[in-house]
């Protein structure tokens, strides 16, 4: 589906502040990034909703939730899809944290976070992880077509918040 | 920091809490996460299975549990049941089982597999539903998140995270060319 395979994009780097932002996550919802604050966020930009089921980055990352929240962090997904295609994304996979859509204008936040694929339409598949200051502490692009895991995002907050997994 | 990562590595080593099947000497190791609802890792079973007839006593293979709870409503329950099967000597019986007849992994199917494979039936349900091994279960699946698997099956040659495909040639080619090296 992309031109290049490996995204060329330079993400926001860890110690940059996180562009704040308000994007809905629902036909009558929205999520502000910066009232999420005093805990760590995971901001996963995807290209697309209704890739394959087994390999999905969202299904896996539902499944890692739990993971996820010992760390105390907020997981949101992201893509350039409304929030119709989204909603019904989210039901069919049972998805149980907010998918964002950066849907109009297209793109704006993914292109803040230096994570646009301008040629083909979609973002990248990028990962932040932000701070309870609203901080950028990790990022990272996989090529566009590899689903990343969660392995990235478990070692950066366990680097935030001092591994606080109970033994 | 920011940084592009290289192939994922297995976070855990192969060891003694593991189900094997070949030489622990064998120049090759071939972890596999897997779910047994998973219809990927049902295709992958007969695969599998060719592959190790193909490598003989040079593989060296290991199965991990990665159940996707979320999508697959039975796979917990299923890797449990491997697992207590495991308990009574019978993990791999039971691992074949399960992708043999993965349309039908209800808690009466399991209980008729064990009794199939003559496990002690009455100690096999009670550790089922005192979800004895779920601990294992869920050590499984944190270990296969630690080390990047990021969908069913994934499958680690040598403790790299294979990214090509998991058909038998690309399969066999890439376990091969491991256990050709010097």
């Amino acid at each position: 589906m992309a031109r290049r395979n490996a995204g060329s994009n330079q993400p926001l780097a860890a110690g940059t502040p996180a562009p704040d932002f308000t994007l809905a996550s629902g036909p009558d919802r929205a999520v502000t990034l910066h009232e999420l604050r005093g805990r760590p966020v995971i901001l996963a930009l995807y290209p697309a909703d209704w890739s394959p089921v087994c390999g999905d980055q969202m299904t896996l990352y539902n499944e890692v939730l739990p993971e996820f929240e010992r760390h105390g962090a907020q997981l949101l997904g992201l893509s350039v899809d409304g929030v119709w295609s989204h909603a019904a994304f989210a039901a069919h996979r049972k998805l149980r944290f907010p998918l964002l859509s950066d849907f109009e204008p297209k793109g704006q936040v993914a292109r803040r976070y230096g994570a646009y694929r301008a040629t083909d339409g979609f973002t990248e598949r990028a990962l932040f992880v932000i701070d309870g200051n609203g901080v950028i502490r990790w990022s990272y692009v996989s090529p566009i077509a590899v689903n990343p895991g969660a392995d990235g995002i478990l070692r950066a907050l366990e680097a935030l918040t001092g591994d606080r997994r109970p033994a | 920091m920011t940084k592009r990562q290289a192939t994922a590595r297995l976070a855990l080593a192969v060891g003694d809490r593991d189900h094997v099947q070949g030489p622990a000497g064998a120049p090759v190791t071939l972890v596999e996460y897997g779910d047994y609802e998973c219809p990927h890792c049902g295709r992958a079973y007969p695969i599998v299975k060719q592959v190790q007839k193909v490598l003989g006593r040079r593989l060296r293979f290991v199965f991990r549990n990665f159940p996707l709870r979320e999508s697959h409503p039975h796979a917990q329950h299923a890797a449990e049941a491997a697992e207590a099967a495991g308990g009574q000597g019978k993990f791999w019986e039971m691992h074949d089982r399960l992708f043999e007849r993965q349309f039908a992994l209800e808690g009466e199917n399991l209980i008729e597999y064990a009794g199939d494979l003559g496990l002690d039936v009455a100690r096999f349900r009670k550790d089922l539903v005192e979800g004895r091994y779920a601990p294992r279960v869920r050590e499984d699946f944190r270990s296969g998140v630690m080390s990047g698997v990021n969908g069913t099956p994934t499958f680690f040659i040598n403790g790299a995270r294979h990214d090509d495909g998991w058909d038998v040639e690309p399969l066999v080619a890439a376990l091969e060319r491991e256990s050709a090296r010097p």
